[in-house]
């Protein structure tokens, strides 16, 4: 097998990827709406969703470009507030048929910009920073942003986040099917990117900015351009959050939100997308499982989180990440769903 | 008139608060001096030291001197033992894995401590009872004084073990490189221990004097406390001990006059405003340059 080391036309490939992509996505729809699963059970695969959207787009700034926001509930946040706003705006409850799905989609899409258009307004000063400095100022923004959520009603005198009381009656839209196709079109879309141009130039700042910028790759731009990216899926994100629950609460936004994000993004190893995915979804159904002990699990939680960075810092994956590379190069195979597909990290 | 007293006694309360989160600096400021580590779990400290408190004033009715003991050397052990136990196996791996572990300590502390003693707020008696001081019309209280009192000596005595002790030359010269450090025969891990235990030590005191002013205790407590004063050492400049003296100051005047303008829901916001400001302007803080004296 080693000596085939002809590869699939890349015609050939998208052509069976984007078969397998919609195979997929049809089965998984499929199977959920069967009887064979509860509600429960598929509320908790929406939280898992969302949850690998979240950490996927924190990988794109932690993972490919190396650097360590902590305020990415804010972004979240941003993006759970114009989608909650924009639905009650519009009464997608009411609306029917196509234009519901118009609705939907466009709640969605107009929470990623708005969310992408803080990034921006964020990036460009903090992105000055390095290491720990840029940790320190985008927690200062995600604090920010929810403190001017909680109190921005009572001093412009709008009706628009409620305040600390919270948005309320926001027409429930997250179903699995626009979760899952959200989760597939974000790993599809940050996949592609950071196989182009652009993501080697991110991947080439992680490696050595100063390198990087002596061969001509504008650093400033990437940079923000990476950043702005994980903050409109995280926008996107949050308004599938928001569409899940009904309800917004800025404190539900808080420091603690953003560390849960990076602890998935950690634990799955940086800058290994599939990593990202399998932490954020043992990290979200784990704790159900361990509903039971409820009373330990965050114990047991924060206990696996120390024990893991003591034994195994390279995170959940670590070694096997790379093994499965390898087996899926021996083989020859070229067939790789869009939601295995491994970042483009050989550390 | 009126509103003069009112002012003062915001500045009394701003010197109070900003006592406590000069305190607690000064422990991330010599923890990341020396091993570059944001200390999420400092804050958390701080509720151990004042569940201890609780515990021995409400449940055992030690007279409030023993508390007052037993919480600074139960938070300077448990400092020890947590850079012991969670830090030292990984002083040679990339930071982010350490930052990582200091927020999972912070995690299980506060729900370890969520799981003992419940989520609700400990109340905590009157334990620092003494006369309060009268100033025309305004008062300021007997624990403000103690508070403010207490900071300026534990600072002096700071400032004297860091510039005049052997161990203070130890903790500058491993700050300033580790490598040479250990190369000229100092001990590393009796260095950096000894630095938590001051840290800790200081994040003993701090929660005392919270409880004196706040009265209550709760899991949670230490975490946004942790997070202010984390703001208050980058403000003065972070591994530099008179900035973050400076820079708890600093901040908890600014919460006093934001409060006292009315605003005090904005206080929050205000502290990472000046987080943002300081750190676009002058990311090394008031002191972080010109005073040298990081440990």
């Amino acid at each position: 097998m080693k000596t085939n080391r002809k590869t699939i036309p890349m015609p050939m490939r998208y052509l069976i990827n984007t078969v397998l992509i919609v195979l997929f996505i049809l089965a998984s729809t499929l199977f959920v709406n069967s009887d064979a699963v509860s509600g429960y059970f598929t509320k908790i695969l929406m939280v898992i969703g969302i949850n690998i959207i979240l950490a996927v787009s924190l990988n794109i700034a932690t993972g490919y470009l190396g650097q360590l926001p902590l305020g990415h509930a804010g972004f979240m946040a941003v993006g759970a507030y114009t989608g909650g706003i924009f639905l009650k705006a519009v009464d997608a409850a009411k609306a029917t048929g196509g234009t519901y799905y118009l609705y939907v989609a466009a709640a969605l899409v107009l929470s990623g910009i708005v969310a992408g258009i803080f990034g921006i307004l964020i990036g460009v000063p903090a992105l000055r920073l390095k290491g720990d400095y840029l940790a320190i100022i985008t927690l200062g923004f995600g604090e920010i942003i929810r403190v001017v959520l909680t109190n921005i009603d009572s001093v412009l005198g709008f009706d628009l986040t409620y305040g600390a009381s919270g948005l309320k009656r926001i027409p429930k839209i997250t179903t699995f099917f626009n979760v899952l196709l959200c989760v597939v079109l974000s790993c599809v879309v940050i996949h592609m990117v950071m196989k182009s141009r652009h993501g080697r130039a991110i991947l080439s700042i992680r490696e050595n900015e100063i390198a990087a910028e002596s061969c001509g790759i504008r650093t400033t731009y990437y940079k923000v351009m990476a950043f702005t990216m994980s903050a409109f899926f995280a926008g996107v994100a949050g308004c599938l959050y928001a569409g899940y629950l009904g309800s917004l609460q800025p404190s539900s936004f808080g420091f603690m939100k953003s560390i849960e994000i990076l602890v998935m993004v950690v634990l799955g190893g940086m800058g290994s997308m599939l990593g990202s995915i399998l932490s954020a979804t043992v990290l979200t159904a784990l704790p159900e499982a361990l509903r039971a002990f409820s009373d330990y699990r965050m114990v047991v939680y924060s206990l696996v989180l120390v024990l893991m960075m003591i034994f195994k810092p390279t995170g959940l994956l670590g070694q096997y990440d790379f093994s499965l590379s390898r087996i899926l190069e021996k083989l020859m195979n070229p067939k790789k769903s869009a939601g295995k597909k491994e970042g483009a990290s050989h550390e | 008139m009126a509103f003069l007293s009112t002012l003062f006694s915001q500045v009394i309360n701003g010197l109070q608060s900003g006592s406590i989160y000069a305190l607690v600096a000064l422990g991330y400021s010599m923890v990341y001096g020396i091993i570059m580590l944001l200390n999420f779990a400092h804050g958390d400290i701080i509720m151990v030291g004042a569940y201890v408190v609780w515990m021995s004033t409400a449940n055992f009715g030690f007279h409030p001197i023993v508390s007052i003991l037993l919480a600074v050397v139960v938070s300077t052990t448990l400092g020890v033992v947590i850079e012991k136990v969670a830090y030292a196996p990984l002083r040679s791996s990339p930071r982010l894995s350490l930052l990582i572990t200091a927020i999972g300590i912070s995690f299980l502390l506060e729900n370890g401590f969520q799981l003992i003693f419940g989520a609700g707020a400990k109340v905590v008696p009157d334990f620092l009872t003494g006369p309060s001081v009268h100033l025309g019309s305004a008062t300021i209280s007997f624990s403000a004084i103690v508070t403010i009192v207490v900071t300026v000596l534990m600072m002096a005595g700071l400032t004297f073990l860091v510039q005049k002790t052997k161990l203070g030359k130890a903790m500058r010269a491993v700050s300033e490189d580790m490598g040479a450090a250990q190369l000229m025969g100092i001990n590393l891990n009796t260095t950096i221990s000894f630095t938590f235990a001051m840290g800790s030590a200081l994040a003993g005191v701090a929660s005392v004097l919270y409880l004196s002013s706040y009265g209550q205790a709760s899991p949670t407590m230490g975490s946004m406390l942790g997070l202010k004063a984390f703001v208050a050492a980058v403000l003065g400049g972070i591994g530099s001990l008179p900035g973050a003296m400076l820079g708890g100051f600093v901040i908890g005047m600014a919460e006093a006059l934001v409060s006292a303008a009315g605003l005090s829901v904005w206080k929050d916001g205000v502290v990472f405003a000046i987080l943002i400001i300081v750190l676009l302007v002058k990311p090394t803080g008031l002191m972080g340059k010109p005073m040298t004296e990081k440990v």
